[in-house]
């Protein structure tokens, strides 16, 4: 596992209240981590800032899986 | 800034009072209205009910009401109050000031009268505004009255909107307060390239009212919730270390937050950043909605009626709204009751 997964993961499992072992690269924010509208707001804003990158809302938008985010932030890295 | 002594002369709250209309709206009246459900608006707001105007009620009539209760709770005589600052998004008209209606109506014939507008933060703003001229030497007493009829700028077919708002007013009355107590600081803020994520584009000088303006429904209230949510959080944050810097104080010295009231999940995260427990936070989101400048009042006077928050206790208070505008206040409060 990679060290960007690991950081994603800590973040995902504070801001949605989730186990870590749900977090895996295939689950979807909102259909396996019960994930709504503003959780997901707030997840990209904590990712920004973790990872000092700015999200765009047309980006943010495409984002459903967590290995979605996982691979997005390691391509801008 | 004078100063008598060594003492620098301060301002603070030394009255206080709110008024809410009648009529209450629950989710379940508004489920009957547009496509939404108690279930989403509780779990994405946590808003339950709101006060809505009555038809023949404007906005100078709840600041009025709220004022007569607020100078009687200060023992203050309208003859003495020396300015009136109305802090509002929706006044009676464009123009002239709701806050002249309201002087003429408290007879307050000593006083100074203007509008304020700053969004939801304007409450923020105008007491920020209130404390210069106290501590200026230029006034004794002035008034601040945070008062909205913001349910007759909504669009009720927008699901997206006349879920959040709701009416009410709050007025303080500011002057000298004794020892180290009162306002300790004070920061605003804004950010115009967010203008357009919250905002009435009809009835000003860019639309101004028309049938095709009416027909396009330029009269309402417009947000895009996405952006005002993230410029929100990020606003709490920086509102609140900026006057904890000014006052040379920590986020660990606060003793209680009260907070604009627009959205329970900001409520939160402002009070997580703040490390504090929410019941040291006030919140009232849940039976008001979001009463835009009357939101603070409204959550500072239950703080102080049910015994929260007490003498010499350090109150942080943290706003953001349409402009896009964000503000934050620092007080050591002052029991001006016992």
């Amino acid at each position: 596992m990679s060290a960007v997964f690991n950081r994603v993961k800590e973040i995902i499992v504070e801001q949605l209240g989730v186990e870590p072992e749900e977090v895996k690269l295939e689950a979807s924010f909102v259909d396996d981590l019960g994930a709504d509208s503003l959780d997901i707001v707030e997840l990209i804003m904590a990712l920004e800032e973790e990872f000092d990158l700015q999200i765009p809302d047309e980006d943010a938008e495409k984002i459903r899986k967590v290995g979605e985010v996982i691979k997005y932030i390691e391509e801008r890295k | 800034m004078p100063m008598v002594g060594e003492q620098k002369i301060r301002a603070g709250i030394v009255g206080l009072a709110t008024y809410v209309p009648e009529r209450v709206l629950t989710n379940s009246d508004l489920q009957k209205m547009v496509d939404t459900s108690d279930e989403w608006i509780v779990a994405r707001t946590g808003i339950r009910e709101r006060r809505v105007a009555a038809p023949e009620e404007a906005t100078s009539d709840l600041a009025y009401q709220a004022s007569v209760k607020a100078l009687d709770d200060a023992g203050v005589k309208p003859d003495e109050i020396d300015l009136i600052i109305t802090a509002t998004n929706t006044p009676d008209m464009i123009f002239p000031a709701t806050a002249c209606l309201l002087q003429d109506r408290l007879g307050a014939k000593n006083a100074g009268a203007f509008d304020l507008l700053a969004g939801c933060t304007g409450f923020i703003y105008a007491v920020s505004v209130a404390s210069q001229f106290i501590e200026a030497g230029n006034a004794s007493t002035v008034l601040v009255v945070g008062s909205e009829v913001l349910t007759k700028i909504m669009n009720w077919q927008d699901r997206n909107t006349c879920v959040l708002f709701g009416d009410g007013a709050g007025a303080v009355v500011i002057r000298r307060v004794p020892g180290d107590r009162g306002i300790l600081s004070s920061a605003l803020g804004a950010d115009g390239s967010g203008a357009y994520h919250l905002y009435m584009p009809g009835g000003g000088s860019r639309h101004p009212i028309s049938a095709e303006v009416i027909e396009q429904g330029l009269q309402f209230t417009r947000m895009n919730g996405r952006e005002v949510f993230k410029f929100a959080v990020r606003a709490m944050e920086e509102g609140s270390a900026k006057v904890l810097q000014r006052a040379g104080l920590s986020v660990s010295d606060i003793d209680f937050l009260i907070p604009h009231q627009a959205n329970i999940r900001i409520i939160e995260h402002a009070a997580k950043k703040m490390n504090l427990p929410m019941d040291r936070v006030a919140v009232n989101v849940d039976r008001y909605g979001n009463t835009s400048t009357a939101s603070i009042p409204l959550a500072l006077e239950e703080s102080l009626n049910s015994g929260k928050i007490k003498d010499g206790d350090i109150v942080i208070m943290v706003g953001f709204g349409a402009g896009l505008t964000w503000a934050g206040m620092l007080m050591k409060w002052y029991d001006y009751r016992r």
